[in-house]
């Protein structure tokens, strides 16, 4: 496959087959079929209400489809919560921002941690001397999710308290914490001024490029689209009409219809 | 002096009383942003439970299979009411609550019969004089209100224990800020939720024990619960010691107020006089006196 940047694409991660989802009557996604592979950015577009954001609730869980299969690292189900989701190590952050506002930046990233945290939460309860150790680990794991993301002057600061910008970045801190091997992000960018942008989209190749992490990114900007992504699949009322690199989709005659508008 | 002080140990005691039952409301509210309307019902629930057992088995018999009852109920309210209800509005959580209750006053009276049944698990009950040498004539205090008192402390120790010093807590505060984003790391959010309503049902347990041993048990505990409304309004919401200190700043208070300046109104102001207090803390620090200042109002 392609290199770029001493990443290698390897093998498909993740495969959604004829996934069709209604909500009583409404379509949201029709047979829908593609594929993530390993290491790579692949990028879900199409105008607002195509399903986008439908299509990540399902590979996460939070939708059950009626229809079609999802296969993760080889293992296909029907109908994933997103516990199973997350456990198996796929992350996500939200369009609209969905941090615990009443938490610091710092108690955020660690609840990306608590997967990662051997006990579960009884065994935690009722037995906290070796956890003591374990906590030190996992905060020192945060704290290089912190560094990775400059926003060590925000550590202490009550998420609610901190601008746009910056509780998008602390969302992608908790999503990298569980250390996911497949990332979602949902509008990553929206709202954002040209400077955070492009940190944005730095901390994103970033990601990428060091920990080897494959990333799912729905996203309006199609400069940024088509800057960053190996591959694009477009969707359009639910259903999928492209699919293939950002130079393909960019001359494909069903995309520029989608978005331009065209009389039937 | 010494008569000051015994109207302020009466108060004391039943501030503990109101703690108790406000201790079980935080707990849920802190784990799931939802004030719980029912915990009035499940102490009278559990206190129903444990009087009725006991003319079957003996005491710590009875008691285990109270606690056990009370995990079962924990279960059943996360399978049938929560489960259905993730990602609502903290309201509509409430709203549900309200069912809860009235189901369980319901559901605990036709199961364990109406009457008023009378609680003895051994609390000691006797009056004695402290405090001699320092006041002429001395203080008179119950043993059954320092009883209360160690109960209620050993109670918040161990909460404190539990909440504090495991990393529940950090779940805990996750779940109440946001079901999606919890369960999107993976938080177990049925578990947490088990946990919880299981604590708070346990933490009723205590409370019955207490109130039933003073009043009896009988349907009027379920109302205490209104009592605990005025103590979270200053503790905060969120805080197990603010519920404890805000119980016995309501109960002194009431009881003071009742006898020195009852008077003035031609008395009976007891009944009123910690609502009072709460309005007018409400104006001045709505959050309360520990609680977080990221609050939201029921």
């Amino acid at each position: 496959m392609t290199d770029s940047g001493g990443r290698k694409i390897g093998d498909v991660l993740l495969k959604v087959d004829n996934i069709s989802l209604a909500f009583g009557g409404v379509r949201a996604l029709n047979d829908v079929s593609f594929d993530i592979r390993a290491h790579e950015i692949r990028a879900i577009i199409g105008p607002n209400g195509a399903g986008k954001s439908s299509m990540l609730n399902v590979i996460n869980g939070f939708y059950h489809p009626q229809k079609g299969t999802i296969t993760f690292r080889d293992i296909a189900r029907t109908d994933i919560g997103p516990y199973d989701a997350a456990s198996r190590g796929i992350a996500r952050t939200f369009q609209n921002i969905a941090l615990f506002r009443g938490m610091s930046t710092l108690d955020n990233i660690m609840t990306g941690r608590l997967l990662k945290m051997k006990r579960n939460l009884l065994w935690q309860a009722l037995y906290w001397g070796p956890a003591k150790a374990e906590e030190m680990e996992h905060r020192a794991a945060a704290e290089r999710i912190i560094d990775f993301l400059e926003i060590q002057a925000i550590r202490k600061v009550p998420v609610g308290r901190l601008p746009y910008g910056l509780q998008k970045r602390v969302e992608l801190g908790r999503a990298l914490a569980s250390e996911p091997d497949l990332l979602l992000l949902d509008e990553p960018m929206a709202g954002m001024n040209v400077e955070e942008k492009e940190d944005m989209c730095r901390f994103i190749l970033d990601v990428n490029d060091e920990f080897g992490t494959t990333i799912a990114l729905i996203e309006h900007d199609m400069g940024v689209v088509m800057d960053i992504s190996d591959r694009v699949v477009v969707l359009d009322y639910g259903k999928k009409i492209a699919d293939g690199t950002p130079d393909e989709v960019r001359g494909d005659q069903a995309v520029i219809d989608a978005y331009l508008g065209v009389s039937h | 002096m010494g008569f000051f002080f015994e109207v302020l140990f009466g108060g004391f005691l039943a501030g503990v009383l109101y703690a108790l039952v406000a201790l079980g409301f935080v707990l849920i509210f802190k784990a799931s942003g939802v004030f719980n309307f029912a915990q009035g019902a499940m102490v009278l629930f559990a206190a129903l439970s444990l009087v009725r057992l006991m003319e079957w088995m003996p005491i710590p018999l009875a008691l285990l299979a109270s606690v056990a009852i009370m995990i079962v109920f924990a279960l059943a309210v996360e399978r049938l009411v929560l489960r259905p209800l993730v990602n609502q509005e903290g309201i509509i959580l409430f709203m549900a609550t309200i069912g809860v209750s009235y189901f369980l006053d319901g559901f605990a009276q036709t199961v364990w019969g109406s009457e008023i049944y009378k609680l003895d698990i051994g609390l000691p009950n006797e009056p004695v004089m402290i405090l001699e040498s320092v006041f002429d004539g001395g203080v008179l205090v119950n043993t059954f209100d320092l009883a209360a008192a160690a109960i209620a402390g050993v109670l918040v120790l161990v909460l404190a224990i539990f909440f504090q010093k495991t990393r529940i807590g950090r779940a805990l505060r996750a779940v109440a800020d946001d079901h999606q984003a919890a369960q999107s790391v993976g938080i177990p959010l049925r578990d947490i939720w088990v946990i919880v309503w299981s604590t708070s049902g346990i933490v009723a347990l205590v409370a019955g024990i207490v109130w039933g041993s003073a009043l009896g048990v009988q349907f009027s505990i379920a109302l205490v619960a209104l009592k605990a409304l005025p103590v979270l309004i200053l503790g905060g919401f969120t805080s197990v010691p603010g519920a404890i200190i805000g119980g016995l700043i309501i109960g002194a208070g009431e009881k003071l107020a009742e006898v020195f300046i009852g008077p003035c109104f031609g008395g009976g102001i007891e009944t009123w006089f910690g609502y009072v207090l709460a309005l007018l803390f409400l104006l001045v620090r709505p959050q309360g006196l520990f609680g977080e200042r990221i609050i939201e109002r029921v």
